[in-house]
């Protein structure tokens, strides 16, 4: 290595770990301090330690609604939408009659951003214009009804994540050595067993990369709510109450520190669950 | 380094420079459109104008108002409505404009309090003779001294379409019970007797601050509003169990409804009354507004009758970091004229001009009737997200009351949900 190498990758790696540190590191660091205090934004900073992590548990209805939607999103991509888009692609992969036309059905929601597909899903659901209440005749309100509005949220979002799995899959599909599955089918293995002992172990790079998006997915759903009814009222999410207290006329920039602070602890679970994963792999 | 310079060491320049600028661009949330709007001559100096008008009419009327002063040149930044409430922290931390648009009372003292507003006592030593006792009172900080320059206002009240209620032979209701009986009447013959919606989270609370001031009076509305009340108290709670029992005539599924699906249901005669500001006229067809007509909440407890509404009023303000005072002064008292907010009114039937000495004669049959609604009244409240802390407005009341919407019946458990969140907010 010469003088010159040593110096470019000092410079190159320092400045992307100084970037590193001071763009992320150093609002997470910060925003974790500050949920320690009742700081609004404008008067003196006072700490008062862990009384927001109280108040938000203790006396803070929407918080404890957030964190399970945040889940139940998590679960429903997971396990719901996940494995259907991994289907389809099965599927697809199959060369039926109109693969094409089924494959870009499939896949048109994906160029649409969440927060159309929330201003899709009024349109759909609105309990007094909306398409499904006209078509069925129902009087439901099923974006109004709290219990309710989650899973039709859901059903929406997925609607969009499915498409997005499926064309990973398909991708990673079409990659598959053909010789594989024959030579699994010349030894006697059944559809099935050719596709779970077989091909799905070949897709592993892709599944990392599908778990991975779906976890991203399930974390940041902000806008489709938001789009819908601001994340309120059943559609509360982590992130909605972070913008609702921090971003909002409130600022209550302690209080919703603590709420992204949750939302921080709850990612770094996954992306350190996902990293000693993968650094574990090569040995 | 080499003396040559490398695509590489480009790219680490621009990555070095470029950070900064990403970082300052961040800086600035309140995107700003600008619409100069400049009169006569120039070296008068400027007088800037932060203002929340983005839609079409309110826009306007700002823009034709502004024409007709002379003395300084006026510059307009228009920002987007919700945009511009949701980051007035920054903005007026940051470089406010001279004058601001804004709201009066509580919400208008939070910032005076917190040294974000200059006062404006001259300014109202000057034009004080044209305002009524309660204008004078929603523009006064908590310290006594003037911060904000009223300048419009609309009145909430329950709207109805007279030609319905002509063939169904309904008449206003004085009390409760008179209500609770039209809208039985309403409901036997096919009507949704109340008009509701509560997906955007604020029309309830027109709901409860009428229900609260008719039942416990202006004054325990006002003390509830600033955290001086308990949540607890049973005369809140009488207030919901009022509301609950209303609840039967009220349009069902309403926190999937916005206001203006609500408002064309009135239009439409598939309900039969509905409350809320005068701004419900922009859902009816222009030929239809003629047939709109309102009346007060009845009567619930005769000790306060009906002396109290909300009549939220729109103004202006100057900021703390105003460049040009004097100039921004001379534009408040502008403002305060009469004959500017008659030229607002004039363009948006939606509002009446918050000055006494203002021209009414031009007024449509709706805003006459609002202007007499609001002179009768005793008390003036400034509707709940405007009279309490805007903390407290947004992250506590919005959700409780779509709470209570949604299940009526949990009204000790939200009491106490909502008191343990006031104390936490009105205390830090």
């Amino acid at each position: 290595m010469t003088i010159r190498d040593r110096l470019l990758i000092f410079v190159g790696l320092g400045l992307a770990i100084a970037a590193d540190l001071f763009l992320i590191w150093g609002p997470t660091l910060a925003s974790v301090g500050l949920s320690t205090t009742d700081w609004d934004g404008i008067s003196a900073i006072n700490v008062v330690g862990a009384e927001n992590y109280h108040d938000l548990a203790a006396e803070y209805p929407p918080f404890w609604s957030a964190v399970t939607n945040n889940l139940l999103w998590l679960a429903f991509l997971g396990l719901v939408a996940t494995p259907l888009g991994l289907l389809f692609a099965v599927l697809l992969d199959r060369r039926l009659r109109f693969s094409r036309v089924y494959q870009s059905a499939l896949y048109t929601p994906v160029v649409l951003s969440l927060a159309v597909v929330g201003f899709i899903a009024q349109l759909v659901y609105s309990s007094d214009y909306g398409v499904l209440n006209a078509v069925t005749g129902l009087t439901t309100d099923w974006l109004g009804d709290p219990s309710l509005n989650i899973w039709v949220v859901m059903v929406a979002a997925a609607w969009r994540h499915i498409g997005y799995v499926m064309i990973i899959y398909l991708a990673g599909l079409k990659a598959v050595d053909p010789s594989l599955k024959e030579a699994a089918a010349i030894d006697g293995a059944n559809e099935a067993q050719a596709f779970f002992r077989v091909v799905f172990p070949t897709l592993r790079p892709i599944n990392v990369i599908v778990l991975v998006i779906t976890v991203i997915e399930a974390l940041r759903a902000f806008d489709i709510v938001y789009a819908i009814n601001k994340g309120r009222n059943g559609l509360e999410l982590l992130s909605v109450l972070v913008t609702e207290n921090i971003v909002g006329e409130a600022s209550r920039i302690g209080f919703g520190s603590a709420i992204a602070t949750v939302l921080l602890v709850i990612s770094l679970g996954f992306i350190v669950t996902y990293l000693t994963q993968l650094f574990r792999e090569p040995r | 380094m080499s003396p040559h310079v490398t695509r590489r060491d480009l790219l680490l320049g621009a990555a070095a420079f470029g950070v900064p600028a990403i970082l300052a661009g961040c800086s600035n949330p309140a995107t700003r459109t600008t619409a100069p709007t400049s009169t006569a001559a120039a070296g008068r100096g400027v007088v800037t104008i932060g203002s929340n008008a983005s839609d079409e009419i309110p826009k306007k009327s700002l823009d034709e108002v502004t024409k007709a002063f002379t003395s300084h040149d006026v510059k307009i930044n228009t920002v987007d409505h919700n945009t511009f409430q949701e980051n007035i922290n920054r903005y007026l931390r940051g470089t406010p404009d001279d004058v601001f648009t804004w709201f009066a009372g509580y919400r208008m003292q939070f910032f005076a309090a917190q040294g974000l507003a200059t006062d404006i006592s001259d300014v109202w030593t000057e034009i004080g003779g044209d305002y009524t006792d309660a204008f004078k009172a929603a523009s006064t900080g908590a310290d006594g001294k003037q911060y904000f320059v009223p300048f419009t206002y609309y009145p909430w009240a329950v709207f109805y379409r007279k030609s319905l209620w002509q063939e169904k032979g309904y008449t206003p209701p004085a009390t409760l019970d008179d209500l609770v009986a039209l809208a039985k009447k309403m409901k036997a013959d096919g009507l949704v007797p109340i008009a509701f919606a509560d997906k955007d989270g604020w029309p309830a609370m027109g709901t409860f601050d009428i229900l609260n001031m008719r039942i416990n009076g202006y004054d325990f509305h006002i003390n509830l509003m600033a955290g001086q009340e308990a949540w607890t108290d049973p005369k809140v709670k009488q207030v919901f169990d009022t509301w609950r029992g209303l609840m039967d005539y009220h349009q069902p599924a309403a926190l999937g409804r916005t206001w203006q699906e609500a408002g064309q249901s009135l239009a439409q005669k598939k309900t039969g009354m509905y409350l809320l500001g005068m701004f419900v006229a922009q859902q009816f067809p222009e030929a239809d507004r003629g047939d709109i007509d309102f009346f007060t909440f009845p009567e619930v407890n005769p000790q306060f009758g009906t002396d109290s509404i909300d009549a939220p009023i729109d103004g202006y303000m100057i900021s703390s970091k105003a460049k040009n005072v004097e100039g921004a002064k001379q534009l408040l008292k502008h403002l305060g004229q009469a004959s500017s907010q008659n030229i607002a009114t004039k363009l948006d039937p939606g509002t009446l001009a918050a000055s006494s000495k203002a021209d009414t004669s031009g007024y449509s049959d709706l805003q006459k009737r609002g202007a007499e609604l609001v002179s009768q009244a005793k008390h003036i409240a400034q509707f709940l997200d405007r009279d309490t802390r805007p903390d407290f407005a947004s992250t506590v009341m919005i959700p409780s009351l779509q709470r209570f919407v949604g299940k009526p019946n949990d009204i000790d458990g939200l009491l106490k949900d909502i008191e343990k969140q006031k104390v936490n907010i009105f205390t830090s």
